[in-house]
């Protein structure tokens, strides 16, 4: 139970709510349990000997303790759920926090769905944990202790009863969390992998058609849900013989009292009241043993979803900002390579990149080609150090990145991905989405050098446009200026567009690049491109291949000395054509 | 608490989209309860026979126990005060049968009902399943998969609750509650009034507070829909968040959000939890008042103590039913809220039937025919406008227009993915709408645009093409696709695990397995729908190779925005707003100078402005150019040496003026948009030199001529 255990840390600035909770459960408890002793009153004292004054004080004082009983609870619900809403809303933000401090390394390693669910319904079955054992957890133990007290101290000798009662009970809860426990976390992976085929079904169904393997997928789903029905049935028969067995023997101590007690009351050595209350004391003892069991799968749901929890806790950002760190607030912009290899992961792999050199001057345009999977993303990743590199250094200004403020650095170095996200929001504040405090002019002006403009004002609400499930569906290329204009908007000094204009047309294309190459003339721009007529007026192109440098040159010297260049020149715009 | 008591803590999954925020917030009621009822105790089926048993048996036993308490009532009236010994062990075996029969009975019920419930539930998950895999498209463009998740799990869990638990649940509830008050009345009616006094209250103060928790519950589910989108929005973009160092901003949202929930959430619950002290209070007034007025009628010879503690033991097994009670109604209604919203996609016909005198079929020639289609997804909106070609087996068939033209909705036409409202499409002169739609779609390899791959390994994701594929055949696959070696370098080979985000694989080679996947299910016609989109050139000249390998002897339909990659097509159909508006080879559309030339030619344009002809240096080559493939090999020869240099230049400028005003950058470009205008000398280059010849280059505010050859002019 250690993650579980772990959570409750998180409990910790409640713990003041906590704490008066669990006193005025102790109370609660208090109050309850002295209502078996006042109906022995009621009964011993007043119906023994007649008194009708003690059977309506000690009924009043009953309804007393009823009510104060009440009252404990509901302030002992008020604490628990401020503690567990609290606590709830400090994990969630912890775990916030941590994915906000990941890099890209760190997300690679968990799906979009698997944070999400992280952070919602994980956190959950943690909270509802948390509140039941802030209500239950400390109540029920309590419940059974002070019972098992108070028969002693009502009635010893019938107390014996309870040591033939609680080794069985105990042996018998004991086996069966032990058996049940695997059941529950079995299904609790079974629920997990069918919504995994189940999910990749609906995202895939177009494949599913389209190969016709609707057979397949059917049974794969039926094999995910039979072992779920598997799993669910073996746990509800446990339940099944669990559950009345435990009844069972609260009711066959009910019945050994009513004998022990009937021969004590002829013997004198007891009276009737008394025999009632540890009835009743007996009952709450089992009662709350019933309770804490029929827990134990919400427990291991619960533990299962910490595991999760901290999984994502855990995960070490892989880009740490030394403590010393540098803050430029302006560069040149001159980035160097020197001698940079790269690999995704620890556990070996191949080099990505492998010995890259090159320099790039301030001002200057490098424009990198080469296949796909070359490493041209991965290279261009490693400058505002998206990733860390695993062997060499990358400089800017002769700063060694890793010596740089994150923030600082990432504000003189824009990049637009390779992959266009947008958010939710319109148009304009997505262009704004790296300063918010631009001005109007400013955002339309960016626009504009995007190729942007135009489009934007064809849309009715134009920059005001909501993007995404509830505003226009914006084309690829449409999404890639908007992203384009957004990384202009900040300034960068160093600007890195990642196979930013692929579903832009050519024509468009080459007007985005002239008026890049007109207000960003004094950026560095590192361009990732797949068309030649993208990189034709670099300064320097780079072409990779299998991570390492093919060439490096200008168009005129790269046609002449590098036979890839000329291979995919010859690919878009030369060979191939016969006239 | 059952395996499929799972809808408590899953309340709060994000629910997706579609349904706005709050959708849960009330609880939701089943527009047509008794008709959900009716369809689902369908599904009950062959159980029903256990079901009664089990009802029947749960009868019993809830009589049992509550015989118990009764009998120890009468242990201590009739034995125990009156001191005789004697019947007491008689009664209290007897007891103690009854209690060990009712825990028999209820282990028997338990067994038997935990496999009816779960088998229902898998039988309902499994139809559910099966019959969405038999919708349409046209279904899946209008739901939303996370809509449909929570139908499969969410939904399906509200019923499983109902089934597993409450089935017999209520019939103990019930028969709790009615053989207790009956018992209470028979053995004391005074008595029995007076404990019931406490219920009217304790049911009209629950109801009161479980509305108003009702609300609060609404305004929670309003604020966690919020975060939620926040949440969402984040990690989905995160990199985006990362690069614009925006960790603060969406912080400070996502607090302001979390906060909300929290206090809404410390409201909503702090009302719903006053219900268990309140029935707690009434619970235990009850037993005061049974003991204070039981004793007083004791006193007066009106009941006896055995009745008292018999009272008592009931009051204590009145709440909990009680409880249930309350719980069951809000479960029941949302349990036939699911299952109705099950049934909803149920209810939804299935994509067009085969007919059933569908044909089978195991391999084309592949002779492909449309005539007069037209086909909406909207009424009123055609996408496709009667359009009729033919494609003879074998051929290659490039499709090619603006984005939005219904290219991909010719390929879905083909697929049989949607219905064509009229005309006919006909393969080997064989209505499609004649055949197994399985079997259609198997002889047609469709590499599609957005490449979706399993979570599984390399392997299996190739193999997905034909299951029956042994590795090498896969491999061979792989290979065929050019994907083998960069598989190979990947840390496990083919037994690396793909997952969604795959960090591990680049766009373009998730397209080269999706490939080879098609690949493998060896199809007879071959669909690929901008399949190589991101795959550099250079990889995708590659696949084309393959892709033109296997295509050999495969009627093939090629989708590409990159109109070099098409060049080869036997036919290219020129497709714009749902028609055809040319149709020839490469250069039959070319000397059309039509729709299709200014498409070809936007690739090749470029613009050069004045200020970059400030200066021309004619380049000399250092060492000749590899010939490459095929087109310019061999045609460099024959061109004198050694030219004046000052000619030279000459030439290339007015070469430049050209280029100039037609704003090309290449000479193939410049010859296309206007080889009127051509110097006598130009057609010569052109024929000679259609490789890298004629790009012009600026830079350090010179221009260059990058023409290998210029010199020889």
């Amino acid at each position: 139970m250690s993650s579980l255990k772990r959570s409750f840390r998180y409990l910790k600035p409640y713990s003041k709510e906590a704490a008066g909770a669990v006193i005025l459960l102790v109370l609660v408890v208090a109050a309850n349990l002295s209502i078996p002793r006042l109906v022995q009153v009621i009964i011993d004292e007043g119906v023994a000997n007649q008194d009708l004054d003690v059977i309506i004080r000690t009924s009043f004082l009953m309804i007393a303790a009823s009510v104060l009983s009440a009252l404990f609870m509901t302030g002992n619900t008020i604490l628990a759920i401020r503690a567990s809403r609290g606590f709830e809303a400090g994990f969630r933000d912890a775990i916030f926090t941590k994915i906000q401090s990941y890099s890209f390394g760190n997300l690679d390693e968990f799906t979009t769905g698997q944070l999400l669910t992280r952070l919602t319904s994980d956190l959950n079955q943690v909270r509802l944990i948390i509140t039941m054992s802030i209500r239950m957890f400390t109540r029920m133990p309590l419940t059974f202790i002070l019972s098992i007290g108070l028969m002693w101290i009502t009635n010893p000798q019938l107390s014996m009863v309870m040591v033939v009662l609680l080794p069985i009970t105990i042996t018998l809860v004991y086996v069966f969390i032990r058996v049940s426990q695997p059941l529950f976390r079995q299904v609790q992976e079974k629920i997990d992998y069918l919504n995994q085929v189940l999910q990749e079904n609906l995202t895939g169904i177009r494949v599913v058609k389209a190969f016709a393997r609707r057979e397949h997928e059917n049974n794969r789903f039926k094999k995910a849900n039979d072992e779920l029905y598997g799993s669910s049935v073996k746990i509800n028969r446990n339940l099944s013989l669990f559950m009345p067995f435990i009844t069972l023997l609260l009711n066959l101590g009910t019945v050994a009292v009513v004998y022990f007690g009937g021969v004590q009351v002829f013997r004198g050595t007891s009276s009737i009241g008394e025999i009632i209350a540890f009835m009743n004391y007996l009952t709450s003892a089992m009662f709350s043993v019933i309770v804490l069991s029929s827990m134990a799968g919400r427990i291991s749901a619960a533990e299962a979803s910490a595991t999760r929890i901290f999984q994502a806790i855990d995960e070490e950002p892989k880009i740490k900002e030394k403590p010393e760190a540098v803050k430029l607030e302006s560069i040149d912009g001159r980035v160097v390579f020197e001698d940079v290899g790269f690999t995704y992961g620890e556990d070996g792999g191949l080099p990505v990149l492998s010995n890259v050199n090159f320099v790039v001057e301030p001002g200057e345009t490098l424009a990198i080609l080469g296949a796909t999977g070359s490493g041209k993303s991965t290279l261009v990743h490693l400058i505002p150090r998206f990733y860390d590199v695993t062997e060499g250094r990358i400089t800017i200004d002769g700063w060694d990145v890793r010596d740089l403020e994150l923030k600082t650095m990432r504000k003189l170095v824009g990049v637009s991905l390779q992959e266009t996200i947008l958010f939710s929001g319109t148009i304009r504040d997505n262009i704004r989405y790296g300063r918010p405090d631009a001005s109007e002019e400013e955002v339309v002006m960016v626009a504009k050098a995007a190729q942007a403009h135009d489009f934007i004002m064809g849309f009715q609400d134009g920059y005001d446009t909501f993007v995404g499930q509830r505003g226009v569906n914006l084309s690829g290329g449409q999404k890639q200026r908007i992203a384009i204009a957004r990384v202009l908007l900040v300034k960068p000094k160093i600007m890195i567009l990642d196979d930013s204009t692929s579903a832009v047309d050519v024509e468009t294309e080459i007007k985005i690049e002239e008026e890049l190459r007109r207000i960003m003339n004094d950026s560095t721009n590192i361009i990732v491109a797949q068309r030649i007529s993208t990189v034709l007026k670099a300064d320097k192109i780079l072409v990779l291949e299998n991570g390492s440098i093919a060439d490096i040159g200008n168009h005129r010297e790269l046609l002449e000395s590098c036979s890839i260049y000329r291979e995919i020149y010859d690919s878009q715009l030369g060979g191939g054509v016969q006239l | 608490m059952s395996a499929g008591d799972r809808q408590g803590p899953q309340k709060e999954r994000p629910r997706m989209m579609r349904h706005g925020p709050g959708r849960r917030g009330t609880i939701e009621k089943a527009k047509d309860p008794r008709g959900a009822l009716n369809r689902l105790a369908g599904y009950l089926g062959d159980s029903r026979g256990t079901i009664a048993l089990a009802m029947m048996f749960t009868t019993i036993s809830t009589l049992l126990n509550l015989a118990g308490p009764y009998l120890i009532g009468v242990a201590i009236d009739q034995h125990i005060i009156p001191m005789k010994m004697g019947g007491l062990v008689n009664i209290v075996a007897l007891i103690a049968v009854t209690y060990l029969s009712a825990a028999l009975i209820d282990m028997a019920v338990g067994w038997i009902m935990s496999d009816v419930s779960q088998r229902i539930l898998m039988k309902l998950r499994q139809n559910l399943f099966e019959h969405i895999q038999t919708l349409s498209l046209k279904f899946f463009d209008n739901t939303s998969s996370g809509d449909l998740m929570s139908r499969l799990t969410n939904d399906i869990d509200a019923v499983g609750a109902v089934l597993s638990h409450n089935l017999t649940e209520i019939t103990r509830s019930t028969l709790i509650i009615v053989g207790i008050v009956v018992a209470m009345f028979l053995l004391n009616i005074w008595l029995a009034l007076a404990s019931l006094i406490v219920f009217p209250f304790m049911v009209v103060f629950t109801a009161q507070i479980g509305k108003r928790a009702r609300f609060r519950f609404r305004d929670l589910q309003q604020n966690m829909g919020r975060l939620n989108g926040v949440m969402q929005e984040s990690i989905t973009g995160q990199k985006a968040v990362i690069s614009f160092w925006q960790q603060g901003t969406i912080t400070r949202k996502f607090r302001k959000n979390n906060t909300a929930v929290r206090e809404a959430g410390t409201k909503a619950e702090t009302y719903a939890m006053l219900v268990p002290p309140l029935v707690y209070i009434f619970s235990n007034a009850n037993i005061a008042i049974v003991a204070g007025v039981g004793s007083w009628m004791v006193l007066k010879g009106l009941a006896t103590i055995g009745v008292i503690s018999v009272f008592i033991s009931y009051s204590r097994k009145f709440s909990d039913p009680l409880r249930q009670f309350s719980n069951l109604y809000n479960s029941l209604q949302s349990a036939l809220a699911g299952a109705e919203r099950v049934f909803e996609v149920l209810d939804v016909a299935p994509e067009i039937e085969d007919s059933p005198d569908a044909h089978m079929v195991d391999g084309f020639e592949g002779k492909v025919e449309f005539k007069d289609v037209d086909f909406s997804y909207v009424p009123s909106e055609k996408v496709i406008k009667n359009m009729s070609f033919k494609a003879e087996p074998g051929k290659m068939v490039a499709i090619v227009g603006p984005t939005g033209a219904g290219k991909t909705t010719m390929v879905n036409l083909l697929s049989r993915f949607y219905d064509i409202q009229d005309g006919s499409i006909s393969i080997d002169d064989e209505n499609i709408a004649g055949l197994k739609k399985d079997d259609l779609r198997r002889q047609l390899g469709v590499v599609l645009q957005d490449v979706f791959l399993f979570s599984g390994t390399v392997m299996e994701n190739i193999r997905y093409g034909r299951l029956d594929a042994s590795d090498e055949e896969v491999i061979e696959a792989a290979r065929f696709a050019n994907a083998d070696r960069f598989i190979r370098r990947l840390p496990h080979g083919y037994d690396t695990m793909l997952s969604e985000r795959a960090g591990n694989l680049s766009q373009g080679q998730r397209q080269l397995i999706s490939i080879a996947r098609a690949i493998l299910a060896d199809p007879s016609i071959l669909i690929l729908d901008e399949a190589t989109s991101s795959v550099d050139t250079r990889t995708e000249i590659q696949i084309q190779e393959a892709l033109h390998r296997l295509m050999e002897d495969r009627t093939s339909f090629v989708i590409a925005h990159r109109l070099s990659t098409i060049r080869k097509a036997d036919t290219v159909l020129v497709i714009n707003q749902g028609e055809i508006v040319e149709r020839g080879s490469h250069e039959e559309l070319m000397e059309k100078k039509g729709f299709y030339y200014n498409l070809y030619m936007s690739q090749f344009k470029g613009t050069i402005d004045d200020a970059d002809f400030t200066y021309i240096k004619p380049v000399e080559r250092q060492d000749p150019v590899q010939p490459q493939r095929g087109s310019s090999s061999g045609m460099r020869g024959g061109m004198g040496a050694g030219t004046n240099p000052e000619m030279m230049r000459q030439r290339a400028l007015e070469i430049i003026g050209i280029f100039k005003e037609k704003k090309a950058v290449s000479v193939e470009s410049a010859k296309a948009l206007g080889e009127m205008d051509l110097p006598p000398y130009f057609p010569r280059i052109m024929q000679n030199h259609l490789g890298p010849l004629g790009i012009i280059v600026e830079k350090d505010g010179c221009l260059y001529l990058v023409e290998d050859n210029i010199g020889k002019l």
